[in-house]
């Protein structure tokens, strides 16, 4: 299951994933705090956000806390648009790409309470039952306490 | 006193309940909608109630920016084109703040409904009370009304935003046969992508 998201990224390689990867990061019992982020290049609310994660990545560098950025650009935009972006952006969060054409089949899995507007993003322990869901723009401290809530859930 | 009291509590309490549930207030299937009264792009204000030989609405909201909105244009013009005739009219709303969104302002909107030809309304929810009622959250974001405005469909148009030439499920459209034909609708609510409503900021 950890293979799934040992990759590295460089702007020329970007990881694609499926629904079954979400599902994975979701159930993962390897008591991690998995940060889902959705977004897409040209969604401004999400672009405005990253810095807000990529605060995050840093601040909890060495904790078990994995930010993962789930892009969800259209499909001829991913070798162009996106990856300009992310040569410019040097994100040092985890990029990866949703390779699923029907979102109805996936956005469910993600959370019964995403209607589908991006941004989005959960934030979930499987191993201590913490799972908390945003359909909004974060600002850093509504995500440090979501994630400090999920360390410390005993 | 007492009674007003406790009443008062009620009420703020139920203010209270209705904003932080916001994101999931609003119709569900089989609800009536409430009819609206709307600015057109040519002006005129329209209402469901004022639309001849309707037997039903697609109301969608979207909008101008939105690049998944975008993606839907021409299969929204399309739609109208197949069902207004058969008496199911699309009526497009745009829901968001043009403060927040410039390119959803009312003067935009009149650009790109000329621009692309939009046979169907095009109406703009200048106070975002409509798509409050509904419950919309996102564009394009469709509720598929029969006559008497019961929601008989919420969600997507079709299983691929990205790639209309591979849709495989053509959810609203399956929606509005099943309705004409009197059958009950297989698939009553989907999910889509969309960008998010751009609200008037209130702070």
């Amino acid at each position: 299951m950890l293979a799934g998201w040992a990759f590295t990224l460089t702007a020329q390689d970007i990881p694609f994933i499926k629904a079954d990867q979400l599902t994975a990061w979701k159930n993962s019992e390897s008591d991690t705090v998995f940060v889902l982020n959705f977004w897409a290049t040209w969604c401004a609310p999400c672009v405005a956000e990253l810095p807000e994660f990529e605060r995050l990545t840093q601040a909890y560098a060495d904790q078990k806390v994995k930010v993962i950025l789930v892009n969800a650009d259209f499909r001829s935009d991913v070798y162009t648009k996106l990856r300009s972006f992310l040569e410019r952006k040097q994100l040092q969060s985890q990029v990866v790409y949703i390779d699923e054409r029907t979102p109805n089949k996936w956005i469910d899995l993600v959370s019964p309470e995403w209607s589908g507007a991006i941004p989005a993003t959960l934030v979930v322990r499987k191993s201590h039952d913490f799972e908390q869901f945003f359909e909004k723009r974060l600002h850093y401290d509504d995500l440090e306490k979501a994630v400090k809530a999920a360390l410390e859930k005993s | 006193m007492k009674k007003v009291l406790s009443l008062l509590t009620l009420a703020i309490a139920l203010v209270a309940w209705s904003f932080t549930t916001a994101d999931h207030s609003g119709y569900h299937i089989g609800d009536t909608a409430r009819d609206f009264n709307l600015k057109n792009v040519d002006g005129k204000s329209y209402s469901l109630a004022g639309i001849e030989n309707a037997k039903g609405y697609i109301v969608i909201f979207t909008c101008n920016h939105c690049p998944f909105a975008i993606k839907y244009q021409d299969r929204i013009i399309e739609l109208h084109n197949k069902y207004a005739s058969l008496g199911y009219p699309v009526v497009a709303i745009n829901p968001n703040d043009k403060d927040r969104q410039p390119e959803d302002s009312f003067g935009k909107m009149q650009e790109r409904a000329k621009e692309k030809g939009f046979p169907f309304l095009y109406l703009y929810d200048e106070t975002q009370e409509v798509a409050k009622a509904f419950g919309a959250t996102r564009t394009p974001h469709v509720f598929l009304l029969d006559n008497k405005r019961t929601v008989r469909y919420i969600g997507a148009i079709d299983d691929n935003h990205d790639d209309a030439t591979a849709v495989e499920e053509k959810y609203l459209e399956n929606a509005i046969d099943a309705l004409r034909a009197g059958k009950d609708i297989d698939l009553k609510e989907t999910k889509a992508l969309g960008c998010t409503i751009k609200w008037r900021a209130t702070e």
